[in-house]
């Protein structure tokens, strides 16, 4: 076990009881909006496939990483403009619905 | 060391601030744009900032997979709202794809010298990411109904599904202690795919907002896993946000449908339907037209809507709002009631109405629901069926027995516009519509909010 592993594991822990908190107070209104905003975060993952496709290495890994980009990215950019559209449309009684 | 070598984990540190920002910002409809910003923000912020990293030695292949994932992205965030459980199914797939392509590319690396630790990492991020996207995959074309939506059942199937996970898990740990044997490697890929697709194929309709949640959850834990083989502290808080918003939401469907995790991975919820179907005997109901709907509807003082996927299947729910209107403008008070697992993700009824501009104050959650329904003229139940079968509160031989409901049948008189007498998804009889107050009104959805939008404005506007 090494102490980057360890080190690791306290963000972990501590990242998923923030998640929780957080989350938790999320409106079950937004639960879809949610689903799609943290896919798009969770779309991080592109700055690790961004290193694969572009560093030294074989073919095979900087084939693998290129996919990985185009998969993740495309979460991150469809992930971000579908919850935005999602939440632009709540609105409350009386107001936006004179719009055309 | 110097402070710049550092400098990118500063911007990481930032784009994490700012998401969990996003998610705060989340929490309700008037500041979720703000939180959309935030998101956005702390990605470009990521995304920029790695640009710079002294790893990468040509960006050629970088930029065109980010152009082609815009493509790709664009597009699915364009579909329309109906569409959104099955978009939000490939959006796994695809983050599950990454992960594992990223993991198994870390093993190709790292070849022939990876450590324990590093092969049990590996392996289990592996696993999951592979079994997660062709998991999602199947989801996917079950919503999109490419796929059968009834669950796809044979005996023995859970020993067939355990056992090839089992052997990913042997394999995985043949790697551990040799991780030179790539051939294993690819073994252990193919049979975690294979056991995606055995683990989602024989979940039916009615299960897909736990499945959706669940998928969630194991896409956000491989991104965290990730974040442990590569020690990149971004994906570790990214991938454990994910996997906690996709736990809670699982265990709020769980419980909207009185079920277990086990249960719906492993009990598959169609096969109880043949016992109840034949102990309703002939029953009588009573029909009303549209125009005798509207008479009694006109003289409400409250009307509580109850949607189901049914209004949004029958693209219902533009009339609907039309008939939130005429009856507001007459001074009834009208809201909507909104069953958790309502619609086909966690969510997904609400979102189907705000798009047909229902103001969001008017919809509300099942507890809230529940305690109004005593003092509600009219309840009018437009394609919801098991969510509301009273049955569930006290039959102990109804499969739904203990599900939350939501109590229409307390309401004064119950509407319920139905195409026929057909079962819902579970495949029980609902015997909220052979009571003495309810009324059914046959037909399409559509056209039967149609009509009553017509009785309840033309003619006789005063």
């Amino acid at each position: 076990m090494t102490s980057e592993m360890i080190s690791n594991l306290y963000v972990f822990v501590l990242a998923g009881f923030v998640g929780f908190e957080v989350i938790r107070r999320v409106s079950p209104l937004l639960h879809t909006p949610l689903m799609a905003l943290t896919n798009a975060l969770d779309a991080i993952v592109v700055v690790a496939a961004m290193i694969i496709a572009g560093r030294q290495g074989t073919a095979l890994s900087a084939t693998l990483g290129a996919i990985a980009v185009a998969a993740a990215f495309s979460n991150m950019v469809g992930g971000f403009l579908i919850t935005d559209r999602m939440v632009r449309m709540f609105k409350l009684s009386g107001r936006g619905r004179q719009q055309p | 060391m110097t402070t710049a070598q550092y400098l990118p984990d500063f911007a990481y540190i930032v784009a994490i601030a700012l998401f969990i920002l996003s998610l705060r910002w989340l929490s309700s409809p008037a500041t979720a744009r703000r939180g959309v910003l935030a998101g956005e923000i702390g990605a470009a912020i990521a995304v920029i900032t790695t640009f710079f990293n002294p790893e990468l030695v040509q960006f050629k292949w970088i930029v065109i997979a980010l152009a082609g994932g815009a493509a790709i992205g664009i597009p699915l965030g364009m579909v329309p709202m109906t569409a959104v459980p099955q978009r939000t199914a490939m959006s796994h797939a695809f983050g599950a794809l990454a992960a594992a392509l990223i993991g198994i590319a870390e093993y190709y690396m790292r070849l022939p010298n990876i450590s324990k630790f590093e092969m049990t990492e590996i392996a289990l991020e592996v696993i999951i990411g592979s079994l997660s996207f062709t998991g999602s995959l199947v989801a996917a074309g079950k919503l999109q109904e490419i796929l059968p939506q009834r669950p796809i059942v044979y005996r023995g199937q859970n020993y067939v599904s355990l056992s090839v996970l089992g052997l990913a898990v042997v394999l995985a740990l043949v790697l551990i202690f040799q991780p030179v044997h790539a051939f294993y490697f690819l073994l252990m890929v193919i049979v975690s795919l294979v056991f995606g697709v055995l683990l989602v194929t024989p979940i039916g309709g009615a299960d897909m907002p736990t499945v959706i949640s669940l998928l969630n959850s194991y896409v956000g834990f491989t991104a965290a896993l990730l974040g442990f083989v590569l020690n990149a502290k971004v994906l570790v808080v990214a991938g454990a946000l994910d996997g906690a918003s996709g736990f809670i939401l699982s265990v709020i469907m769980c419980r909207a449908m009185n079920r277990s995790f086990t249960n719906v991975m492993f009990g598959a919820f169609g096969q109880l339907q043949v016992s109840t179907t034949a102990v309703v005997e002939e029953r009588t109901v009573r029909s009303a037209t549209p125009e005798e709907a509207a008479a009694i509807l006109e003289a409400a003082n409250s009307v509580m809507i109850v949607p189901g996927y049914g209004m949004a299947v029958a693209q219902a729910q533009h009339k609907v709002r039309e008939f939130y209107d005429a009856l507001t403008k007459r001074g009834i008070d009208v809201k909507f009631a909104i069953h958790p697992v309502a619609g086909r993700m966690p969510g997904h009824m609400n979102v189907l109405l705000a798009e047909a501009d229902v103001p969001y104050d008017r919809l509300i959650e099942m507890e809230d629901a529940n305690s109004e329904f005593p003092q509600v003229d009219v309840a009018l139940v437009i394609g919801a069926n098991d969510v509301t079968n009273p049955a569930a509160r006290h039959d102990k031989n109804s499969p739904i027995f203990g599900m939350p409901i939501l109590e229409v049948d307390k309401a004064r008189t119950v509407m319920v516009i139905k195409r026929g007498m057909s079962p819902g998804f579970a495949g029980i009889e609902n015997e909220l519509y052979y009571l003495d107050k309810t009324l059914m009104i046959f037909g399409d959805a559509k056209s039967v909010v149609g009509s009553l939008v017509r009785e309840l404005t033309g003619g006789h506007e005063h």
